[in-house]
């Protein structure tokens, strides 16, 4: 039966379709909604684990006692996995392995544009590139078996347009495949120098295999127009919009659509180029293929006609090749106000990012999560975002400059830094900052701003949860007692509560006055969180008119519940969840607190 | 599909702000089609967008369609659920084509703080460039039937009639994905919106 499926609804269905045994991941958009698919397969071992490391770890281990295994993540979730991924490949497998990176042309969600072709070719690692969610199904069904064939694992690579993209599959039925047998082998499996040596010879030879395959296997095939002038190689979503670019004639255009982009097609390429009069690479972002074809000493045109920078369309593509401009469009006198996401009403962020922006004197190192919304106005405080758990380790940086700048120049006050972290995030990767940021007496207030939920990517379980993938009831890891047990003395962990702007002030209070590591960690969960907006449905905060002066005071918070609008205060009740800290800012006591909690 | 064999694909545009439910306005919108035998491609961006900023979904149907996603100046109708997001995705209204907007306005953070101001005469200004426009306040239907969350359904009833989709079992694909309680509500919804188009 036909179905219409998103991309990561697809390499779900692939990967059990497939086998799988055992699927690790850590959240991060495009790739979020393919493990959470996958949870819901018995069959499948699945779990979100602390970081992408860990999970490839993870998955790496599974294929190597025998079960197909795979590891899915976000473009930057594999620079964090990049180690155990480099070495992997010179072990290879024992049952198929795949990771699956999610890349993110167009910066839809994202801190960066990388373009993951280059971790295949740098890692030697096979890859696989659907086009639409029927190959998503197809190539990763096949990916575990082929994964076993050669010994390697297989890059999986789509990007945010295969990933949200629903298109039309059909779906099959599950080939059982028995868990393989494990034996021990130190010369494939532990990889020191001397086994190490003998294993990069070995991959040099699963190249030449893997070569001939990419010249020969189905994954990358021509499609020969009635005419040879012009041809196009293409992958990814790219081949879409390229045979959209030349719908019109599509019939006289010759196409090389490449599935199967590690190692490429050498001889099909040459094939391809040979017979075609001008040649054109269609693919976003960097200039893998086209490298590659140049390489080969076979010109080509494609970056210096396309852009290097955003996702392509059909219409980027036509524009580019043809010189095609569409006829006019419309186009309003009016400029649109921006609208850029935002803090939700209610957010648990809110108290303490606006308790840190009355401080005109601090650096706030941010991090990956809802919390970066704050860097905007009227809070204004976030300084800096590089990467998952950057907030501490920077922070303990900027702390070093800010004191030598201190030390150097008499009179000059040191800044006081702040870090602010998700629950999440701290797991993933901050754990290791703080640690550095005790044991090298860096001095640095960290907020871990604890949602109880990865809240950005859609609310998955992380460690603090207390509950699994599946949502079985598990451990909870307490984060006071893990940055005691990092070395946080126990009097420098303060627990606030972000609804109580009195107690986050004068707790943040104290972390400015400190000269040692510092760490606060807020208590109110995401206001997402279903049996948190159930709890509150009924509360609301309102404006009495008769004593509000409009001074504005509580625009400040910045909260999307509360408009100036016709010269009065309002708040949107829909919106509103009672979390009062409008109220609290508020000089004349002129919005106050209604409705009970469930 | 043999009778639509030659079908050229048609692009249909939703813009919205975070939270107005254009997501399951296109599944349900894409769902139909498919089982109408079209190839469909619905494309739709998660993340970010669920913290009230702006949102677009792109449903791209016919009897082969390609790219998942609709370029500049090549939407068939744009349908958007708020009056500033119509002015925003403008661009990507094809010469001659439909635009449907929501009279209905969501202020963005630098309104509601008073920075920056909410364009006036949207409808007004629209109208001028896009002469056939239409332009009906979904929200306030929506309520008058019971909820206004049900104006993603509005809007969709009006969409399936300007482009003369009449002929798909919207009722049994509704039935299918929305949940029950919710079903009749969302019934007259489209019903509703469907008669705002004759």
């Amino acid at each position: 039966m036909r179905e219409i499926m998103t991309g990561n609804e697809a390499i779900a269905r692939g990967a059990w379709e497939g086998g799988c045994h055992v699927a690790a991941a850590y959240p991060g958009t495009p790739s979020s909604e393919i493990l959470e698919n996958i949870s819901r397969y018995r069959e499948i071992d699945s779990e979100w684990s602390v970081n992408e490391k860990v999970a490839v770890e993870v998955a790496g281990g599974a294929s190597l006692g025998g079960a197909r295994a795979l590891a899915a993540m976000k473009h930057v979730g594999l620079n964090v996995a990049a180690d155990p991924i480099f070495t992997m490949s010179y072990i290879g497998v024992n049952g198929g392995l795949v990771v699956i990176t999610a890349d993110d042309p167009g910066f839809f969600s994202s801190q960066n544009e990388q373009d993951n072709r280059w971790y295949a070719l740098h890692a030697k690692l096979p890859m696989l590139e659907p086009s639409d969610s029927q190959e998503c199904l197809d190539f990763i069904r096949d990916a575990f078996e082929l994964s076993e064939r050669y010994d390697a694992p297989f890059l999986f690579r789509v990007t945010t347009r295969i990933c949200h993209s629903k298109t039309i599959v059909e779906p099959g039925g599950r080939a059982e495949v028995p868990i393989k047998p494990y034996s021990r082998d130190p010369k494939k499996c532990v990889m020191q120098p001397s086994s190490a040596r003998l294993r990069r010879y070995v991959m040099e030879e699963r190249e030449a295999r893997l070569r001939e395959f990419s010249n020969n296997c189905g994954y990358n095939r021509i499609e020969w127009g009635s005419e040879r002038r012009i041809g196009v190689i293409t992958s990814g979503v790219s081949y879409h919009h390229a045979k959209e670019a030349f719908s019109d004639i599509e019939d006289e255009i010759s196409f090389l659509k490449l599935g199967f982009t590690y190692p490429l097609p050498d001889e099909l390429i040459g094939k391809f180029a040979r017979e075609v009069e001008t040649l054109y690479v269609v693919e976003e972002n960097e200039p893998y293929v086209e490298n590659f074809v140049r390489q080969l000493g076979i010109k080509c045109l494609g970056r210096e006609k396309l852009p290097a920078v955003d996702e392509l369309s059909a219409g980027i593509v036509r524009k580019a090749l043809r010189g095609v401009e569409g006829t006019k469009g419309y186009a309003a006198d009016i400029t649109p106000p921006p609208r850029p996401p935002v803090l939700c009403p209610g957010c648990s962020h809110r108290g303490i990012a606006f308790a840190l922006s009355k401080y005109r004197d601090i650096v706030v190192s941010g991090d990956i999560g809802c919390y970066t919304l704050t860097v905007m106005p009227p809070l204004s405080v976030t300084d800096s975002v590089i990467c998952m758990g950057a907030s501490v380790s920077a922070g303990s940086g900027f702390s070093k400059a800010f004191q030598k700048a201190g030390d150097s120049s008499s009179g000059m006050k040191v800044r006081k830094v702040f870090g602010m972290i998700g629950d999440s995030t701290f797991f993933h990767s901050g754990i290791t900052g703080l640690i550095d940021a005790v044991v090298n007496k860096n001095s640095i207030a960290l907020c871990i701003v604890d949602n109880r939920i990865t809240a950005m990517t859609g609310h998955q379980e992380n460690p603090g949860t207390g509950r699994t993938i599946t949502g079985e009831a598990t451990h909870r890891i307490d984060l006071v007692q893990l940055c005691a047990a990092c070395g946080v003395k126990p009097e420098n962990i303060r627990k606030i509560d972000p609804y109580d702007l009195k107690d986050t002030e004068r707790s943040v209070k104290d972390a400015y006055n400190s000269d040692e590591v510092f760490v606060l960690i807020t208590t109110q969960p995401c206001a997402l969180i279903k049996d948190v907006q159930r709890r509150r449905a009924g509360v609301r905060c309102e404006v009495d008119q008769n004593l509000c002066i409009k001074c504005r005071a509580c625009m400040k918070v910045g909260c999307p519940a509360l408009s100036f609008r016709d010269g009065h205060i309002g708040i949107e009740s829909s919106m509103c969840n009672g979390c009062t800290i409008c109220a609290q800012v508020c000089p004349k006591h002129a919005i106050s607190q209604s409705g009970e909690f469930r | 599909m043999t009778e639509r064999a030659a079908m050229e694909t048609k692009s249909i545009l939703m813009a919205g702000v975070g939270g107005q439910g254009t997501i399951l306005a296109s599944k349900v919108l894409s769902e139909g089609l498919m089982r109408a035998g079209y190839d469909v491609k619905m494309s739709e961006i998660h993340g970010m967008s669920q913290r009230g900023g702006s949102v677009t979904t792109h449903v791209r149907f016919g009897s082969k369609v390609h790219s998942p996603v609709i370029s500049e100046r090549e939407a068939d109708i744009l349908v958007s659920f708020e009056k500033v997001e119509a002015v925003r995705w403008l661009v990507y209204l094809k010469p001659g084509g439909m635009l449907v907007v929501n009279d209905y306005e969501i202020h963005p953070l630098s309104v509601l703080t008073g920075e920056a101001a909410y364009p006036e005469d949207i409808i007004g200004r629209l109208r001028d460039e896009v002469p056939g426009m239409i332009s009906f306040d979904a929200g306030r239907i929506a309520e008058g039937l019971g909820n206004v969350k049900a104006q993603n359904i509005v809007l969709l009833g009006a969409l399936t009639k300007g482009m003369k989709l009449d002929h798909i079992d919207w009722p049994s694909v509704l039935k299918d994905l929305v949940p029950q309680k919710l079903y009749d509500l969302n019934l007259r919804a489209f019903e509703t919106g469907a008669s705002r188009l004759v």
